[in-house]
């Protein structure tokens, strides 16, 4: 289950998008989507989905793996569309059965819903799938910086999630490892109900963190012994640069996001 | 001045239990090639570690390059000096792609970016991993992660590399490929390589042999001198090079063999 996860799954790439500058791209983001939730009409939606096609083009991101990262949604976007159809009310009647009824209003509300959480997503995987992990760390980083003078640890934030995103893939080999162990010796990792299932968790759990902390020890020793003391005088292999693009990147989603906004 | 000096130096990580190393006198000139064996507990581990600060001696002192390990100032000097790599290929790459991984260490020392570029591009090419500078370590070999581990303390530009059993986790070819690679180092780079292992087969071909057992150096030597006291070796739990130990057998059973250390020379003597 956590393979399908598009955050991680960046797509390398040489497209205008891929190189824009990770901080232009975060801040574009964020603006977009505070500006898709002043969205309230469905042509708003269309232009913003006209954007979206406009990006995905540029960054020649095949559709199908932007369709693949809305597979972990699909849950909370199916329950959204079901609660606002039949429980809100107002509007015209629709569909009637005994006491279950369909009302205009709900189902206008629950496409509605939906549709901004499958716009939020996918605009989030835009950026992720364009932007590498080390980047996007970069780009936190450099973002944090003037919250170090309030006493925010930016530089460490952004090393603890690299080495996070370093290790993901070796501790799910290793639960993998783990798991087939247990599995050799009789544990039952797929039977019974949660609380079981949970319980029955604990024996690839427990070799899983004592591993996990051995590696966090080896990890610190290989770190210090190669000369990390924080992020105080570190410099970096590839400087990030603003350059016009970005700025016109800028330009162009304040203007849209403006659009979105006022009217 | 030796680049590497230790003074009576004695270790104990815990007062109540015995120290792990008990007076260690040991200077290392630099371009030398010294391999570190001795068995399980005999303080291998907690020696390298001095060498790069990352332990302090309980008593004595040691010396890289002239400055002493106990000053602070001088800690992150001699940690450039003095790279380490571990056993574990997997738990000292820190990056998400190798490139970036070479470049940790000459980051930490704050230099330039321009010149990170450079050192991260000839490290790569002197363990032979340029092609793999885009990968996410996750997908290389055991051998390949440990070269790469090696390229992130060249990118340093230290004097001296310490190397943990760099090889027992690995496979006959990642083996290989370590070996082959810390030689080149050692001859074409003239880096000072301390190399600690319990394969025997890897210290042919060192300058210097330091035989550690409880604590204690036990002896030092050339390997032909090392391997000459066979029975010594056993005592202390430890093996010699198959062909050693053959070429003992057959003086044994009377036929002459002059000292010998691989098997192409075994079989040269014999043939
Ligand atoms: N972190 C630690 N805390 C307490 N004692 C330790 C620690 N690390 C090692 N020791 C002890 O110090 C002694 C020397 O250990 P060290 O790891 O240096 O041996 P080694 O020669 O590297 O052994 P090996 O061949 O198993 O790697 C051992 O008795 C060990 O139990
Ligand atoms: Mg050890």
């Amino acid at each position: 289950m956590l393979r399908n996860i598009t955050i991680g799954q960046y797509l390398a790439g040489n497209s205008v998008i891929h190189n824009l500058d990770p901080r232009m791209k975060i801040i574009i983001t964020i603006m977009m989507i505070t500006a898709l939730f002043f969205i309230d009409s469905f042509l708003g939606y269309a232009l913003f989905f006209l954007a979206v096609i406009i990006i995905v083009y540029l960054s020649r991101i095949p559709p199908i793996r932007i369709l693949r990262g809305l597979k972990p949604v699909l849950f909370l976007v199916m329950l959204t569309l079901i609660l606002h159809v039949f429980f809100t009310k107002g509007g015209d009647l629709i569909w009637r059965w005994g006491f279950i009824s369909i009302e205009s209003e709900g189902l206008y509300t629950g496409f509605f819903m939906v549709t901004r959480i499958l716009l939020l997503v996918v605009f989030t995987s835009l950026l992720t799938l364009t932007t590498s992990p080390l980047e996007l760390t970069d780009g936190i980083e450099y973002l944090l910086g003037p919250l170090k003078r309030i006493g925010v640890p930016a530089s460490e934030l952004a090393m603890m999630m690299t080495i996070a995103l370093r290790f993901i893939p070796t501790l799910l080999e290793e639960a993998d490892k783990i798991m087939k162990a247990q599995m050799a010796r009789g544990a039952d990792f797929e039977s019974g109900n949660i609380v079981k299932r949970a319980r029955n968790l604990i024996p690839l759990l427990v070799p899983l963190f004592i591993s996990a902390f051995r590696r966090a020890d080896d990890l610190a020793l290989a770190m210090e012994s190669r000369c990390y003391h924080g992020g105080e005088g570190r410099t970096r292999l590839y400087e990030l640069k603003i350059g016009i693009r970005d700025f016109i990147a800028l330009g162009l989603s304040i203007i849209l996001s403006l659009i979105f906004i006022i009217f | 001045m030796a680049l590497i000096e230790l003074r009576g130096v004695d270790f104990s990580y815990n007062e109540m239990e015995a120290p792990a190393l008990k007076n260690i006198n040991l200077s290392i000139e630099a371009g030398e090639f010294v391999s570190i064996i001795g068995g399980n507990g005999s303080g291998k581990s907690t020696l390298a570690k001095l060498l790069n600060v990352l332990l302090l001696p309980s008593a004595g002192e040691v010396i890289v390059g002239g400055m002493n390990t106990f000053a602070e100032e001088n800690w992150l000097k001699i940690r450039q000096k003095v790279g380490m790599v571990f056993q574990n290929p997997d738990n000292q790459l820190v990056a998400t792609r190798v490139e970036d991984d070479v470049a940790f260490g000459p980051e930490n020392l704050g230099i330039p970016s321009p010149e990170i570029r450079k050192r991260v591009d000839q490290a790569l090419e002197a363990v032979g991993m340029d092609r793999f500078k885009d990968y996410p370590p996750h997908n290389l070999s055991g051998g390949q992660k440990q070269r790469v581990a090696i390229a992130g303390i060249i990118a340093m530009e230290p004097e001296c590399i310490v190397l943990d059993e760099p090889t027992a986790m690995l496979d006959p070819q990642g083996r290989r490929e370590v070996m082959d690679t810390i030689h080149y180092l050692n001859k074409e780079k003239g880096i000072t390589i301390i190399h600690i292992t319990h394969f025997m087969e890897e210290t042919v071909g060192a300058d210097r042999i330091v035989v550690m057992s409880q604590g204690s150096i036990d002896k030092i030597g050339s390997p032909l001198e090392i391997f000459r006291e066979i029975d010594d070796l056993k005592k202390l739990g430890l093996d010699v090079p198959l062909a050693v130990e053959m070429a003992h057998e057959l003086r044994k059973k009377g036929i002459k063999i002059p000292d010998i250390l691989s098997i192409n020379e075994l079989v040269d003597s014999l043939c």
